[in-house]
């Protein structure tokens, strides 16, 4: 759910593509654009408060043979929240390698994302050096 | 006094077409697109995130637009746009631990774990104009990544501190308690802390600038070092019902700030650093700062300080803190106030009607007649 909640809408369709549509689903909550209101802690380890709140979608499904799909993402994407639940539900279900690799493949560009923003990030990390007297 | 009066319908129609045209500015220049400004104009975007309190870059870069960049315009359109919205939860409390993070500066630590990363900053430019910007470049800029990437769980400083006893400890209240949220009930005082982080975060950036800086000048005694200053994206978690169990929804950009200070001790409490907190979505370095200092001058009270200014006084900071009330009140006074004027108009008139009958009553009993009557 993570790697779908952080995927674009087109990374999704291209999969859906490849699966040749949506399988068959009874929508169970449409998807819903709402608020979660986002919470921390004073201190980072301390007393909870109300930062703000940020976007949300959801929208549940359910397959042809039971297996429920859930989505919940930070954003408005609608259209996206449910094949996120679509998505979720087949993941369970079918063991279609070919889902379960793109699925992979979507977690690990992502990881790679992140890494990669590390290593920018990295490249800005200062090295002292101490200045010394030169009589000593 | 209230009074309804009709009419102006048709220039009101007229000014939402002006104000569109004006926004639009000069059509031989291309429109600026929402994406283009979510985009380009990201610290401008986390302003109004913050201050409209709504996480949402592509809404914010939208009421950018619509507000031809007026950040308190904006912060309004996206608290409106709030109001529409269904609460559908709270999340977990973010982990600000778990950040990776971009920028992340100590000034009380040099050699810290994880070390300090300059990140993105205007800091060390040298605030000369780049006239190279004001054309468009074919060739994107791009910043060379290091070989190692940076530690994904870094040490927050104030927690180093906090191994030696020597910084005041940051645990929740027994129980572990919802937090107050005043976008539901009437704020009272003296205002918890959980009260003022809230109103602080989605304070005006300016306003917030203006007491910190009040503080630092002596005018709250408080000697702050910035203990730590990151930046980044933490995963939000959220606990939907019908599951049980918390979901990763996804990564916000936050920017943290946690202020040293020194304290020397009173009665009760032995002499020891206290913090202030800052926390702000986005990239809002400034914000989180000012937010920090002022949060620490606010906690005077559970210090046994005397509130003896501004900053200190939670009354005064939460009631003026927050920019859509502010701009509200203060703007509202361009409205129609035909009738009130009207009343003040007769009062003055028959006062000074009343003074000189008095003046002129009190010459006759003295004896002296007026000038015209002579």
């Amino acid at each position: 759910m993570a790697v779908l909640a952080r995927a674009r809408k087109t990374e999704l369709d291209e999969i859906v593509a490849r699966l040749g549509g949506l399988p068959d689903h009874v929508v169970l909550k449409p998807a819903e654009t709402g608020t979660v209101m986002v919470e921390a802690r004073a201190g980072g380890t301390g007393r909870r408060f109300n930062m703000g709140e940020a976007t949300m979608t959801r929208c549940v499904v359910r397959l042809a043979d039971g297996t429920m799909g859930f989505a919940y993402a930070l954003g408005t994407d609608r259209p996206k929240a449910l094949v996120s639940a679509v998505l979720d539900a087949l993941l369970q279900s079918s063991s279609d390698a070919g889902l379960h690799d793109d699925i992979a493949a979507l977690a690990r560009a992502q990881t790679e994302a992140r890494q990669l923003a590390l290593r920018k990030a990295a490249a800005t990390k200062v090295d002292f050096f101490t200045l010394v007297r030169g009589h000593d | 006094m209230y009074v309804a009066v009709k009419g102006g319908e048709a220039a009101i129609l007229a000014t939402h077409d002006l104000v569109a045209e004006m926004r639009r500015g000069d059509t031989s220049v291309p429109e600026v697109s929402t994406a283009q400004i979510r985009e380009q104009m990201s610290l401008a975007v986390a302003r109004v995130m913050n201050e409209g309190s709504l996480a949402d870059a592509d809404l914010a870069a939208l009421a950018l637009k619509q507000a031809q960049g007026d950040a308190i315009e904006a912060a309004f359109l996206m608290r409106a746009y709030r109001t529409t919205l269904p609460r559908l939860g709270s999340s977990q409390p973010l982990d600000t631990a778990a950040m990776a993070i971009r920028r992340r500066v100590s000034a009380t630590y040099k050699d810290l774990p994880g070390g300090q990363v300059l990140g993105p900053t205007y800091d060390y430019t040298h605030r000369l104009f780049d006239f190279g910007l004001t054309g468009t470049s074919d060739a994107p800029p791009s910043a060379m990544p290091s070989d190692v990437a940076l530690d994904t769980r870094m040490p927050r400083v104030p927690d180093i501190l906090g191994a030696e006893g020597l910084m005041e400890p940051e645990t929740p209240p027994e129980g572990d308690p919802r937090p107050f949220d005043l976008t539901r009930d009437p704020v009272e005082f003296p205002a918890d802390r959980d009260v003022r982080l809230q109103a602080l975060a989605r304070g005006d950036e300016g306003f917030l600038l203006g007491l910190a800086y009040s503080v630092q000048r002596g005018f709250g005694g408080n000697h702050p070092f910035a203990g730590e200053i990151r930046m980044g994206e933490v995963p939000v978690e959220f606990v939907p019902e019908e599951l049980g169990f918390a979901v990763d929804i996804g990564d916000l950009t936050v920017t943290e700030c946690q202020m040293v200070n020194q304290f020397k001790g009173s009665k009760h409490v032995a002499p020891q650093f206290t913090r202030g907190y800052g926390l702000a979505f986005g990239h809002a370095e400034r914000k989180a700062m000012s937010m920090s200092i002022v949060d620490r001058a606010l906690k005077g009270r559970e210090l046994g300080e005397a509130a003896s200014y501004p900053a200190q006084q939670d009354e005064f900071v939460l009631y003026h803190s927050d920019n859509v009330e502010a701009a509200g009140f203060v703007e509202h006074l361009k409205l129609p106030h035909y009738v009130d004027f009207q009343g003040e108009l007769e009062l003055i008139r028959r006062l000074r009607r009343e003074l000189e009958e008095r003046i002129a009553r009190e010459a006759v009993e003295s004896g002296v007649l007026p000038k015209a009557a002579e």
